[in-house]
């Protein structure tokens, strides 16, 4: 795989407006790959994705394509191929005409332009909507027209930008199915971006974690969510317990006042770092059993699974147990060793993962944020 | 549902009103001028007597062809810049295109007259440059000018008006799709801006079909258009007074461009329903 590079990214920086929006980034993305730059709003990652477009010509820094360099090379004579995030379909043109724009372009003949459209509508489940004019489509079949349009170029490399930011969940997680089979079956590299860690860890080969311009970490999905890096990425991919703590000697820490064994090695002792313990892998225990004991505040019911909020000793945790625990209840907590992962301090450190402030709707409103502020990534 | 429609006829029962007076009244009386002679009686004379003026009416739509023409020629452009424009800088620019409109419409083609004199400004600067200096005024490539100079903010803001509204990713798109600037520009922009570009036409080549105030101050009566013979007949100033010519010109005038604005809307349909190539 390593060898097998298609696009490498090369010390990119750029500022828009007068704001620094990516600096000095690395990247190099595999050929036929699924990788997926997560972040939230401002982070930089739909600018890397119109660069890699050619819409925008970075300050500095190289674009490499399949070995060559594509800095300067405009978007028309890219190999690469975008799904914007409102489709940009061409509202004078029917479906047909849609996908056969970029065939079109090509000067190809009719009949391989009818060939080519009529499989694209296969592919995206569209047949019999040839002459269908844009505006009568839901947005679901507007997405599969920018799919089937972009894809019917061939490109080598399909640049997604929150393709599926507009839909409603249930559409938006059939059509994550439906754009991994594609992306397999045809086997043609995605760099898709979004802000959604669940749609990111289910889709991807890779995520590319990125804030304030910057990666944060780079893995696969597997690897992001057992071993953040930092504060920010451990926040950002999934609920995480974010602790204070310092690493004694190997395998063994100390946090919220109690030493834990742990699986991690290789700190300096007595060494100040950030302990990530992820919800799920909390045990409640009775309070006699309990590494460390605290008061439950509030219970919410999941569905699958309760989530409670642990008030030990004025650090507030986040637990998912599946046993009904009543608020105002004084219980233990057990901590396995490989539930312990541990972090360098970073800049990060000490913003995230007491859910003392925590509440469903802030995530929701911070939600609602990311998709507005996602345009802003555009100049 | 009844008193609602009662409303309704209330609420606009002084539109009907002013439409009534002002725009179906006229128009029927000028109907009525065309068709009848002095004393009344109904007759095609007035009608036939069109075929006199045949080259006038050539020179009234082929001036005003050309001066539709540049118009769009010179719009287009400007209303694209403008489009991309940051929005502060786009409604700066859309003042600065309408600022001359805010002054008369007479006082500017005055103006016009004192430059292309025989001894306006650009002549006496030209002399002063030790030129020969040259004819300008009084022919019609300065009645031209008056058009176009006059109805160039009535083409570049129905234009300016349709590149707005596409978005830049619709261009974005059809670039990244390969699209070079010019196949862009012939199968992206232009098509999508036909209703604006329709709709300059027919702002422009309306009032320039039919104006007298141009052609009368910087034609000086060697350009004789056909508005400059209706109002003759209506006021009398060159000729004897015969509303009954003057109407059926005018009916034949309104008619023609009836038309030509019916061929324009068959156009714009064709282009926006789809079918392209």
């Amino acid at each position: 795989m390593e060898n097998n590079r298609i696009i490498e990214l090369q010390n990119i920086s750029i500022a828009l407006g007068g704001e620094q929006i990516l600096k000095d980034l690395n990247l190099y993305i595999n050929d036929k790959e699924f990788i997926t730059l997560l972040g939230p709003s401002g982070c930089g990652k739909t600018t890397t994705l119109r660069i890699i477009a050619g819409f925008l010509a970075p300050d500095a820094g190289k674009v490499i394509f399949s070995g060559r360099d594509v800095t300067n090379v405009p978007p028309h004579k890219r190999q690469v191929n975008t799904i914007f995030q409102r489709y940009a379909l061409f509202p004078h043109l029917n479906v047909f005409e849609n996908i056969a724009f970029g065939l079109r372009v090509q000067k190809q003949k009719e009949a391989e332009i009818r060939e080519t459209v009529t499989q694209m509508l296969a592919l995206v489940n569209l047949k019999g909507f040839e002459k269908r004019n844009i505006q009568s489509l839901s947005g679901g079949q507007q997405q599969r027209v920018a799919i089937a349009r972009a894809l019917a170029v061939k490109p080598r490399v399909l640049l997604l930008d929150e393709p599926l930011g507009a839909l409603d969940l249930k559409l938006r997680k059939d059509m994550q199915v439906e754009l991994k089979n594609i992306q397999q079956r045809l086997g043609i590299t995605f760099i898709y971006v979004t802000h959604d860690q669940e749609e990111a860890l289910s889709m991807s080969d890779t995520i590319v974690v990125m804030d304030g311009g910057v990666i944060q970490q780079v893995g696969a999905p597997i690897d992001i969510y057992n071993e953040p890096k930092n504060a920010f990425v451990a926040d950002f991919i999934g609920e995480s317990n974010i602790l204070d703590g310092v690493m004694r000697e190997d395998l063994a820490a100390e946090f919220a006042g109690h030493r834990f064994e742990c699986l991690d090695k290789g700190f300096a002792q007595n060494e100040p770092v950030d302990v990530v313990i992820r919800p799920e892998d909390v045990d409640v225990v009775p309070v006699e059993k309990g590494m460390i004991c605290g008061d439950v505040t509030s219970v919410t019911f999941k569905g699958v699974h309760f989530e409670i909020i642990v008030d030990v000793d004025g650090f507030k945790w986040m637990i998912q147990t599946t046993d009904y625990v009543a608020p105002g209840a004084h219980i233990g907590i057990y901590i396995e060793p490989d539930a312990i992962h541990i972090m360098k301090k970073s800049k990060y450190s000490g913003l995230y993962g007491d859910y003392s402030t925590f509440s469903d709707e802030i995530e929701m409103l911070s939600d609602v944020n990311y998709e507005k502020e996602g345009d802003e990534d555009e100049p | 549902m009844n008193r609602n429609s009662l409303t309704k006829r209330l609420v606009t029962a002084p539109y009907t009103f002013w439409m009534l007076i002002f725009v179906v009244v006229p128009i029927a009386l000028v109907v009525y001028y065309a068709l009848t002679d002095a004393n009344g009686r109904f007759t095609m004379e007035n009608i036939m007597a069109i075929v006199d003026y045949k080259k006038t009416f050539g020179v009234s739509v082929e001036l005003a062809l050309i001066s539709t023409a540049i118009c769009l020629l010179l719009a287009y452009p400007l209303a694209y810049t403008i489009s991309r424009m940051k929005a502060h800088r786009q409604s700066t620019m859309v003042m600065l295109v309408m600022l001359p409109m805010w002054m008369n419409f007479l006082i500017r083609t005055y103006a016009w007259m004192t430059i292309l004199e025989n001894n306006g400004l650009i002549n006496r600067f030209v002399r002063m440059l030790g030129g020969e200096g040259f004819r300008m005024i009084n022919t019609n490539g300065a009645v031209v000018l008056g058009m176009v100079y006059n109805f160039l903010p009535y083409m570049i803001l129905p234009i300016y008006t349709v590149l707005t509204k596409i978005e830049q990713s619709t261009i974005e798109a059809a670039q990244d799709l390969g699209a070079n600037r010019a196949q862009v520009f012939r199968r992206i922009l232009f098509p999508m801006s036909v209703p604006g570009i329709i709709s300059g036409i027919t702002m422009v080549f309306v009032p320039a079909v039919s104006t007298f105030v141009i052609s009368k101050l910087l034609g000086g009566g060697k350009t004789f258009l056909i508005g400059d013979i209706i109002e003759n007949y209506f006021l009398g100033n060159t000729g004897t007074v015969n509303y009954n010519i003057g109407a059926s010109l005018s009916l034949v005038l309104m008619i023609l461009i009836l038309l030509s604005m019916a061929v324009m809307n068959h156009f714009d349909k064709d282009e926006t329903s789809g079918g392209m190539l």
